[in-house]
């Protein structure tokens, strides 16, 4: 008898046990918080708060007034000395790639600092000059407050640890945007071609 | 133990209430091999020392359903493996009812099972039990020293790989261990009557 109810519970919990796995990795495809956000984000597109962002220009604007185009954000840092700077070069390559899309308004660069208390305008603009920027379709900003910060990292989930060396470690990546203003993807930030894809294919349909 | 048994209940009860408080929460979960070695490993064994709470009506009640101990080792495996996720690392920092829910289940779902199913386990449960975890400690072992990608957004990479290099180094003491005994010890299972 106890061997036959032993048996049964067994049974239970390996189902339960199956189950809450395949909940917590989502259906056993997410065993990271980084690809869990990348299916979310897929499955479920965001809506990007409107906080205020100001550019490298000193001008002020926000996620709001860039839509009617595709955006690519990324995440930086500017006195970030290892991949942030490749990610820099990376968007002003995208800036190339796609040169028709932006000269003609349907395509926007925007790289987001989440360091806002050390990268203001000209910080901003020194770093787009270092990367190479060509001059169009590429904006640097960063958010005019902390709860605009709080906000924007909370939406892409971004996150950002100090990595003992007085700089930061983060989940870099580029985000793709869409021109209802909704955050659609996010693709590796080293490979700039999946993101253009969904830029193209965009603009295609 | 040093410890009088009769103690051991609310040992566990105050290491589990320790382990919840905000500043030994925050130096655990500092680095990924806090976490997971130490913060993990000291809830579940809260729980362990929790279960004489348990009355013995409730303990003769459950035991019919778990002869051999294998109902309650097959609970605290899964518990396990929900809580080596690096996804649930990461949550457990990020999500308040994730942090709830891990410092609920490691010492009820893994501990307190733990201990009423090991003492009724016999050999050859047990030794598929530990074969299993070492098995998982050197693959998960492995994977985060060699990993070039960091598993956990809150961690940094040299962190995933000292947990590495530790999860390795705790397989292979085991692993010593229980060879060691096997070679050299008197093997004992009194396994309770069911």
């Amino acid at each position: 008898m106890s061997l036959l109810r032993t048996l049964l519970a067994s049974l239970l919990i390996v189902v339960g046990g199956i189950a809450v796995l395949a909940a917590a990795t989502d259906g056993f495809r997410a065993f990271t918080s980084e690809t869990a956000r990348r299916i979310d984000v897929r499955e479920h597109p965001r809506a990007l708060p409107p906080v205020p962002l100001q550019t490298a220009g000193g001008r002020m604007t926000n996620f709001a007034r860039l839509r009617g185009r595709w955006v690519l954000v990324d995440f930086i840092y500017t006195r970030c000395m290892t991949y942030c700077s490749v990610q820099g070069s990376e968007f002003a390559r995208l800036q190339d790639r796609l040169a028709q899309p932006i000269a003609a308004g349907k395509v926007l660069l925007v790289s987001v600092s989440f360091d806002p208390a050390h990268d203001g305008p000209a910080q901003l603009a020194g770093y787009q000059r270092r990367s190479g920027d060509r001059e169009a379709g590429w904006l640097a900003v960063r958010p005019a407050n902390a709860s605009g910060l709080d906000a924007l990292t909370h939406v892409f989930g971004v996150t950002a640890i100090p990595d003992g060396l007085g700089g930061y470690v983060h989940n870099a990546a580029i985000a793709v945007v869409d021109p209802r203003g909704r955050l659609i993807a996010i693709t590796d930030w080293d490979a700039p071609h999946e993101a253009e894809r969904y830029v193209r294919h965009g603009l295609a349909q | 133990m040093i410890v009088p048994s009769r103690w051991h209940p609310w040992l566990g009860l105050a290491l589990w209430l320790a382990l919840a408080l905000p500043p030994v929460r925050h130096v655990l979960e500092a680095t990924m091999t806090l976490q997971m070695l130490v913060q993990i490993p000291l809830l579940a064994a809260a729980g362990w020392w929790l279960a004489p709470f348990l009355t013995h009506r409730v303990v003769h009640a459950l035991s019919g359903w778990n002869r051999g101990g294998i109902s309650g080792m097959l609970l605290a495996s899964f518990g396990a493996v929900v809580w080596m996720l690096p996804r649930m690392l990461d949550a457990a920092l990020e999500n308040p009812w994730v942090a709830l829910a891990k410092f609920a289940s490691v010492p009820l779902l893994i501990g307190v099972p733990l201990a009423f199913s090991w003492p009724r386990a016999g050999f050859v449960v047990r030794g598929v039990w530990l074969v299993e975890i070492l098995a998982m400690t050197f693959r998960l072992g492995w994977l985060y020293m060699v990993s070039p990608v960091r598993l956990c957004s809150n961690y940094l990479l040299s962190d995933q790989q000292t947990l590495g290099k530790a999860l390795l180094a705790v397989g292979f003491t085991v692993l010593i261990a229980l060879a060691w005994e096997l070679l050299w010890g008197r093997i004992q299972v009194e396994s309770r009557p069911h």
